[in-house]
């Protein structure tokens, strides 16, 4: 090894992202070619680069506002598969920059581990994962005005189906109604009050209340859909709840993701939070076949997150945080925050655009950011 | 006034510190104290202690300020007071009040807090607003009040805290009963400075005991204006309607005290007055009934005045009107360059330029004075040294030219080669507002290069445009340097070309590329036309083919290979590879994937290697070249494009009808309960999804054998086939079959009792009920699918009518979050403050308009 790996002496200086490529591209050079080749990618990437001062917050606001007057409002679509919808378009770009906790149509994609992903199991695994009520399990409920009691039918083919005991329905039963015994009688679970006193309307009450009554799988998972996507079965359902469904001992935790940001953030910390933010205005625009480039939604992105929490494209987010009075003034709700600020004797320094534009200075920003030094004598 | 011009801009306010006008500072500040609600004695001269005193400033011709001595526009205004008779709560503090009242001791005036939390509290408060700013340390105030207001015993005096509540608008109870604003004040006065940071309140910028007023500023007239209408009628300003009432208001409860009226009277006009104030300040709160005019119409009071888009804020602060601008009707003129704009003589001779004279341009300047402001390009005004304006008339020309010398500045006329800033609305992003260099022209209309309509998303369906004349050096400098037409081809969205051939121009090219051959003396005469005059380049034969004649107009030695439309059909077709050797179009034929906006490299890559300028005079040329070739062969849609043959019409009968059968055959299903439904899905929605699966297959077929039976050559297809305009889905529904109408995803569902339409039969489930259009546009709709096509074609413009508004604020509040970023020189984005967004640009720093599609480009860097 005479010469030290070109590569090594440019790292730091170019991308590693391009200095890859590089590699890539000349895979059988020679030392010199190679150390050449870098010289001229060095020299073009200084070329390419961004000019300090430039106003990158207003051109990511540009390259994604501009688009947002060609996208459909329709706010339902089918993703892929036929059954399940998705919100897609301008409502869901809303949502995502919005900051919204509860969104429209919250989604998983959960992957599976090796044999399960080959399609073993899969309907078991996939009917594992919703989330079902007593109101699947059971085929019929009668309720015996004579005796105060509610006589249940079960569905034993479904249950065998999901591989679980008539006694274990009992179980839930006891547990969530406290009160009332629970027998279990050939086919049919018999529940009768322990009170003396019952009336029928309690009992219609209960009625409804056990077919609402959680049986199993993941809360919150309303619908699961197996789906094959190129050589493996994904499971696609409505509804998520990342940390649970990370328990299951089939799930591929490293691919599977949900489209809720603020649940990635609880779940997998807020770096994930912000690639989510990126994936999905992506996903969205993508869909819509326009091209931005992924540079302004990753500003975005970062914007929204940097202070360690998701914080939306809102007057109770981003801009709440903007040190400069004026500047929030100019957004929405100004009277507030004069009167906020004359409460407080804050001071306004002037450090943004929009202040200096209302004093008719020049803003700090692109060619009003230089200054000239000179020696006065 | 004129060293005041030359000294170049230096910031002049540095800081804006927000306070509270205490009592004293109003009294100190007022020029005048109001005592009398009348305005104008009988001569309509302003009465003294009135509210349109002139002390307070002038509105009226002619008159001199009192406080000043100046005349009208050059006096600002002077604030006054008025004595409030009995104290008043200021409205914009109630809740604050309620907050200060609940947390502290109704006895001692100290925070319900121990003094070690309370100096606890206020030293974390201090360390969090040093640390993570303002607004951070507003939340731990409200974490600290919510506990404060929670403390029923004063830990200081041990005296137990009575409950407060507030009646809205501005009432306070304690234990249900009301106290009046003379003991809440009193109450305020009583809280220390030191316990004020608790509630994040700066004890010099604000006390407790001000937002309860006693003494009221009154705003300068100038803030106020009246107006004199036609009739010699003088018509007040909301605002001094407004303040006449509180006047008069305060007169009478001065004079009910004075005389020792009944409490229930006294009580009853301090009601009032507090009404009066509580509107003078905001007229829009929800208890109260809103101030009106004797016509019924709502006052404009304070708060009105700032808030809101038409407010002073976002009206008159952030965005402001301008001189030296023009708008009118937008034509397209291919054969004006890209980077020109068009403008009428009208409006050349209208607009001007200012030319200071020196001893080295004085003969030329006074060209201009001589010819005037009526003969083009004259003069309008010249400005004397002392900034005084003249206008130039028949009459004062030779005064003019007499007086003229260095020093002066000359108003002149626009002409060909000044800056322009083009502009049209909604102005998205920065190429809506762009740099031309005008050229003035005949006729009534701005002329612009059709090539530029994409940045601007213009047409000229009636498109109206604005343009405004930069004044100063600097200004245009900045406009010539980073607004030009060249310095935008490249779009900061996806760093691909955005000024570029488009329609007419792609078609043209297309043509010429693929199969046209000229005699040389035709191509020779053709490229003159252009503007080409470097024919070097024209292989010296009888016979040159179309490729040799484009090849004409681009650079010398260029390189570039690509891939044209053809390449994704079949990627063996000669002309599917683009290929430009040495500056010569080998093969492949030029369509919109290689000159449309947004697509291929070959824009992007004649910028990179020949510069901005060279590209936009090239893209000219191209421009021209498609043009003209268009108008020399001739180019036209006749019905006829859209007929086929009689086989392909059999065809796609049997397709249709083979799709029907197929429905059909579900709907059978359905009915006798066989069909399978998906999971989570009704039968009746599953049908539903295999229908329209069924019907949109048929329509892509009939697509199929519309686009393998047409005549190639025609020029709809031409259009097609050159990406200039038209998809093949429009050819499909022209000649082959409209197909299924969709609302939201779903088919026609809507209309009578089970049926959409009243000629189907009820509970018809069949493709046609349900909006499947059998027939192309071309053959003719049947009256119920002509009205399930305009149901969609409504619903889209509903779409359309909904999305703007929606997406127009989600833009303004990107804007505003996102307006202060910008790239230090460290490298790293920042926003205002300071606080780091990203370390390093886009991950790679890279500048997005000065990539290629937003990627170094590797491969070709290394190719050399």
């Amino acid at each position: 090894m005479m010469m030290t790996n070109p590569f090594d002496s440019y790292k730091g200086k170019i991308p590693v992202k391009i200095l890859e490529e590089v590699k890539e591209s000349l895979p059988k050079a020679s030392l010199k070619k190679i150390s050449d080749a870098l010289q001229t990618v060095y020299k073009e990437y200084q070329e390419a680069k961004i000019a300090p001062g430039e106003a990158v917050g207003i051109i990511a606001a540009e390259s994604i506002g501009e688009p947002g007057t060609q996208m459909t409002l329709n706010t339902f679509h089918f993703a892929g598969v036929s059954e399940l919808n998705v919100t897609v378009g301008l409502p869901r770009i809303i949502e995502i920059l919005d900051g919204r906790r509860d969104i429209k149509t919250p989604m998983m994609e959960i992957y599976l581990k090796k044999p399960w992903s080959q399609g073993k199991d899969i309907k078991k695994v996939a009917l594992q994962i919703k989330e079902t009520t007593l109101k699947e399990v059971i085929s019929e409920i009668l309720i015996n005005i004579a005796e105060f009691s509610i006589e249940l039918k079960l569905n034993k083919a479904y249950l065998k189906d999901v591989g679980v005991q008539q006694g274990t329905v009992v179980k839930i039963l006891e547990k969530s109604f406290k009160g009332y015994s629970v027998k279990l009688k050939e086919d049919s679970i018999i529940m009768k009050s322990r009170s003396k006193q019952e009336s029928l309307n309690e009992l219609y009450k209960i009625k409804e209340k056990i077919k609402d009554t959680y049986f199993k799988g993941v809360k919150g998972v309303s619908q699961v859909l197996p789906v094959k996507r190129s050589n493996e079965f994904v499971i696609i359902t409505a509804g998520t709840n990342l940390k649970e469904v990370f328990k299951l001992d089939f799930v591929d935790e490293a691919r599977t993701v949900s489209n809720d940001i603020y649940e990635i953030a609880e779940v997998l910390g807020i770096e994930a939070a912000r690639q989510a933010i990126i994936n999905e205005v992506n996903k969205v625009i993508d869909a819509q076949g326009l091209n931005v480039d992924k540079r302004h939604i990753m500003l975005v992105a970062d914007t929204m997150c940097s202070s360690g929490s998701i914080k939306g494209i809102t007057r109770y987010g981003v801009v709440r945080e903007k040190s400069s009075v004026l500047a929030r003034a100019s957004f929405e709700t100004p009277i507030k925050h004069i009167i906020g600020a004359s409460v407080t004797g804050e001071v306004d320094e002037l450090n943004s655009v929009i202040e200096n534009v209302m004093l008719n200075q020049p803003v700090p920003i692109g060619t009003g950011l230089p200054g000239l030094v000179t020696k006065v004598k | 006034m004129d060293e005041e011009y030359e000294t170049p801009i230096f910031k002049k306010v540095s800081s804006i510190e927000f306070n509270f006008l205490s009592p004293t500072m109003i009294k100190k500040m007022a020029a005048a104290k109001v005592v009398t609600p009348e305005l104008y004695d009988k001569e309509g001269y302003p009465v003294d202690g009135g509210l349109m005193d002139i002390r307070l400033g002038v509105i009226d011709p002619g008159l001199k300020c009192k406080t000043c001595g100046s005349k009208l526009k050059e006096c600002p205004g002077h604030f006054g007071y008025i004595e409030l008779a009995r104290p008043i709560i200021h409205i914009k503090f109630i809740h604050l009040i309620v907050t200060l009242l609940q947390s502290t001791c109704r006895e001692c005036g100290r925070a319900l807090m121990a003094q070690a939390s309370i100096t606890k509290h206020i030293n974390h408060l201090e360390m969090i607003r040093k640390k993570k700013g303002l607004i951070e340390s507003f939340d731990y105030t409200k974490k600290i009040i919510s506990n404060l207001r929670s403390t029923n015993k004063c830990p200081h005096c041990k005296r137990r805290q009575q409950k407060i509540k507030l009646e809205k608008p501005s009432s306070i109870l304690e234990n249900e009963k009301r106290i009046s604003p003379i003991e809440i004040r009193t109450r305020l006065e009583k809280i220390r400075d030191e316990d004020l940071a608790l509630f994040g309140i700066n004890p010099t910028s604000f006390r407790p005991e001000w937002s309860i007023l006693t003494v009221l500023p009154i705003p300068p007239v100038t803030m106020r204006p009246s107006i004199t209408l036609e009739s010699g009628e003088r018509s007040e300003d909301d605002l001094t309607h407004k303040l006449g009432d509180i006047v008069r208001i305060n007169q009478r409860l001065f004079e009910n005290i004075n005389a020792g009226a009944p409490e229930i009277i006294i009580e009853d006009l301090w009601d009032l007055l507090q009404y009066h104030i509580t509107t003078y300040f905001d007229n829009d709160i929800a208890q109260l009934p809103p101030a009106r005019h004797r016509s019924g119409q709502p006052l404009k009071t304070l708060t009105e005045r700032i808030k809101s888009k038409e407010g002073r804020i976002r009206h008159n602060l952030a965005g402001k009107r301008t001189n030296f601008s023009s708008r009118t009707v937008i034509s397209p003129d291919p054969m004006i360059k890209i980077n020109e704009v068009g403008i009428p003589k009208e409006i050349a001779m209208k607009l001007t330029i200012p030319e200071r004279v020196t001893t080295w341009n004085i003969d030329y300047l006074k060209e201009f004075v001589k010819r005037g402001a009526d003969k083009y390009p004259g003069c309008n005004y010249i400005i004397r040294p002392d900034g005084k304006k003249k206008k130039i008339t028949d009459e004062t020309k030779e005064a003019a030219l007499e007086e003229i010398q260095p020093g002066y500045i000359v108003e002149r006329q626009l002409m060909n080669g000044d800056i322009a800033i083009f502009n049209r609305q909604p102005s998205l992003h920065r190429m809506s507002m762009m740099c031309h260099r005008v050229r003035v022209l005949p006729h009534k209309t701005f002329r612009l290069n059709p090539a530029v309509c994409a940045p601007y998303n213009a047409d000229f369906d009636g498109d109206e445009m604005n343009i405004h004349i930069p004044q100063t050096e600097e200004a245009r400098a900045e406009a010539e340097i980073l607004m030009q037409v060249q310095t935008q081809l490249i779009s900061p969205r996806y760093g691909l070309a955005i000024i570029s051939c488009n329609q007419d121009a792609i078609s043209g090219n297309y043509i010429l590329t693929k199969h046209m051959k000229f005699k040389r003396e035709e191509a020779v005469s053709l490229l003159l036309s252009i503007g080409e005059t470097d024919l070097s380049a024209l292989p010296n034969k009888d016979i040159v083919t179309g490729k040799d004649v484009f090849s004409c107009i681009l650079p010398k030695g260029f390189e570039f290979h690509g891939q044209s439309r053809l390449y994704k059909k079949d990627p063996k077709d000669p002309d599917a590879i683009v290929k430009i050797d040495n500056g010569k179009l080998v093969c492949g034929i030029m369509d919109s994937d290689n000159l449309g906006e947004g697509s291929g490299l070959l824009l992007r890559n004649l910028v990179k290697h020949y510069g901005a300028d060279a590209t936009v005079e090239i893209l000219g040329k191209m421009y021209r070249l498609g043009a003209k070739i268009l108008l020399k062969r001739g180019f036209s849609t006749p019905i006829s494009d859209m007929d086929i043959p009689q086989k392909a019409k059999d065809e796609i009968e049997e397709v249709l009808q083979k799709a029907e059968n197929t429905v059909n055959e579900l709907i059978k299903q359905y009915k006798e309960g066989e069909l399978e439904a998906f999971p989570g899905r009704t039968k009746l929605e599953t049908l539903e999804f295999k229908i329209l699966e069924v019907l949109n297959k048929a329509r892509n077929e009939t697509g199929v054998i519309v686009l393998n039976s047409q005549d190639l050559t025609s020029d709809t297809r031409i259009m097609v086939d050159s990406g200039a305009r038209g998809n093949t889905l429009n050819l499909a529904q022209m000649s082959g079959c409209v197909g299924q109408q969709a609302l939201r995803g779903q088919r026609i569902n809507k209309g009578y009792f089970q049926r959409t339409l009243s000629c189907f039969k009820r509970n018809d489930l069949g493709p046609a009920a349900h909006g499947f259009i059998r027939n192309s546009f071309k053959k003719g709709l049947k009256p119920y699918e002509f009205f399930f096509m305009s149901m969609t074609g409504r619903d889209s413009l509903m779409d359309t009518a909904l999305r703007t508004p929606k997406s127009g604020y989600l833009y303004r509040r990107l804007a505003n979050a996102l307006q202060d970023l910008k790239v230090e020189y460290d490298g790293t984005v920042r926003e205002a403050s300071g606080h780091i967004i990203q370390f390093e640009y886009g991950e790679d720093n890279i500048d997005v308009s000065k990539s290629e599609g937003g990627k170094l480009n590797v491969a070709r860097i290394l190719k050399g």
